[in-house]
């Protein structure tokens, strides 16, 4: 079965109700080839579980270990990828695209 | 983002209610907007402008970053007729993350061995549909051949806002069924919504191959807008 972006939210929403500590990436812009959509979904766990993409499988390595701080620490973040990008990533996507990844903490009710 | 926003947005989509999402780039400050909400948002225009293109998106308003994830209902396909050709939409509609529902109230055809895991309701059309509630994100398709069940299926689809309706069945098939409609009321740009002859013309002969070009059509239905929007 292949894991749709609709999935992926109840997938967040089940793995937070179960108190795993969760973060959701999301594409919020493309340039170029990239290979998967904005608004595209990736959801972690604490443990590095994941489910979904944002790439098709050229940066989600990136966004997993990224999403371990955002979950430590509770803080959302911006992460960009691409052919142009050397600096502080050194994940580059083969298509040539670029896409920028916004990682958010998945809070429990209990911390409203 | 909150749990409580998260399951908000999940019981949106499962009532099949079109919601957006608005986060702020700088500082993460998000709020969920559905349709009723959308008029007093401050976003109103950015929102109403991605949900009808069905694109999430950056917007800016007042030198202010946001993105908005728009959820438009799942796409649905409701099929009269448990035939052939709806058992094989039943494994491709899967792939293409389209859910099906089949709608046959001859249970001789409509049994759950020849339709395992997929929607199947053995009511009459009319019935049926009530309860499904057809809406702008699903698709009609009418194969028994059968007046007594494809017509009220396709009166249904007309008076509703469903993306795609087809009709299978040959020219002369489809001539007796405009007059038909004509006679219950419908106008003729009513009646010009109908896929009919139904599907993409590939040639199909089998059923798997109407199936194709069913799907083919309806994809195209649907996804052909967003090739258009900028």
């Amino acid at each position: 079965m292949i894991t749709t972006d609709t999935d992926i939210l109840s997938t967040a929403e089940a793995w937070a109700r179960a108190g795993r500590g969760v973060a959701l990436a999301t594409v919020v812009e493309t340039w170029g080839s990239a290979p998967r959509p904005v608004g595209s979904h990736l959801v972690i766990d604490a443990e590095g579980n994941f489910q979904g993409s944002v790439s098709g499988g050229c940066v989600e390595g990136a966004v997993v270990e990224e999403a371990a701080e955002v979950i430590g620490d509770g803080k959302a973040r911006m992460l960009e990828f691409g052919v142009a990008d050397d600096t502080a990533w050194k994940v580059g996507l083969s298509c040539g695209g670029r896409i920028k990844v916004y990682v958010e903490p998945v809070r429990p009710e209990e911390n409203n | 983002m909150d749990l409580a926003i998260l399951a908000a947005m999940n019981a949106e989509r499962a009532a099949r209610r079109p919601a957006v999402l608005v986060t702020a780039i700088e500082g993460g400050a998000q709020r969920l907007v559905t349709t009723d909400e959308i008029e007093a948002d401050p976003l109103a225009t950015q929102i109403d402008r991605q949900l009808r293109m069905g694109k999430s998106g950056l917007v800016e308003a007042g030198g202010v970053q946001y993105f908005l994830t728009v959820q438009a209902p799942h796409p649905r396909i409701v099929v009269t007729g448990a035939v052939h050709i709806s058992q094989a939409m039943v494994p491709m509609a899967r792939l293409l993350d389209l859910d099906l529902v089949i709608i046959d109230p001859r249970t001789a055809f409509a049994t759950p061995e020849r339709f395992p895991d997929v929607t199947l309701l053995t009511e009459w059309p009319d019935v049926a549909l009530a309860g499904l509630g057809l809406d702008a994100y699903t698709a009609f398709v009418a194969l028994t051949h059968d007046p007594k069940i494809d017509d009220p299926g396709l009166e249904a689809a007309l008076r509703s806002e469903c993306f795609y309706v087809g009709a299978l069945g040959s020219r002369k098939t489809h001539g007796r069924r405009v007059e038909r409609l004509t006679a219950a009321g419908f106008d003729q740009a009513a009646i010009a919504r109908i896929h009919a002859p139904i599907g993409l013309d590939i040639g199909a002969v089998s059923p798997a191959e109407i199936a194709l070009s069913i799907l083919g059509e309806i994809v195209s239905t649907l996804r052909g807008p967003r090739r258009l929007a900028p």
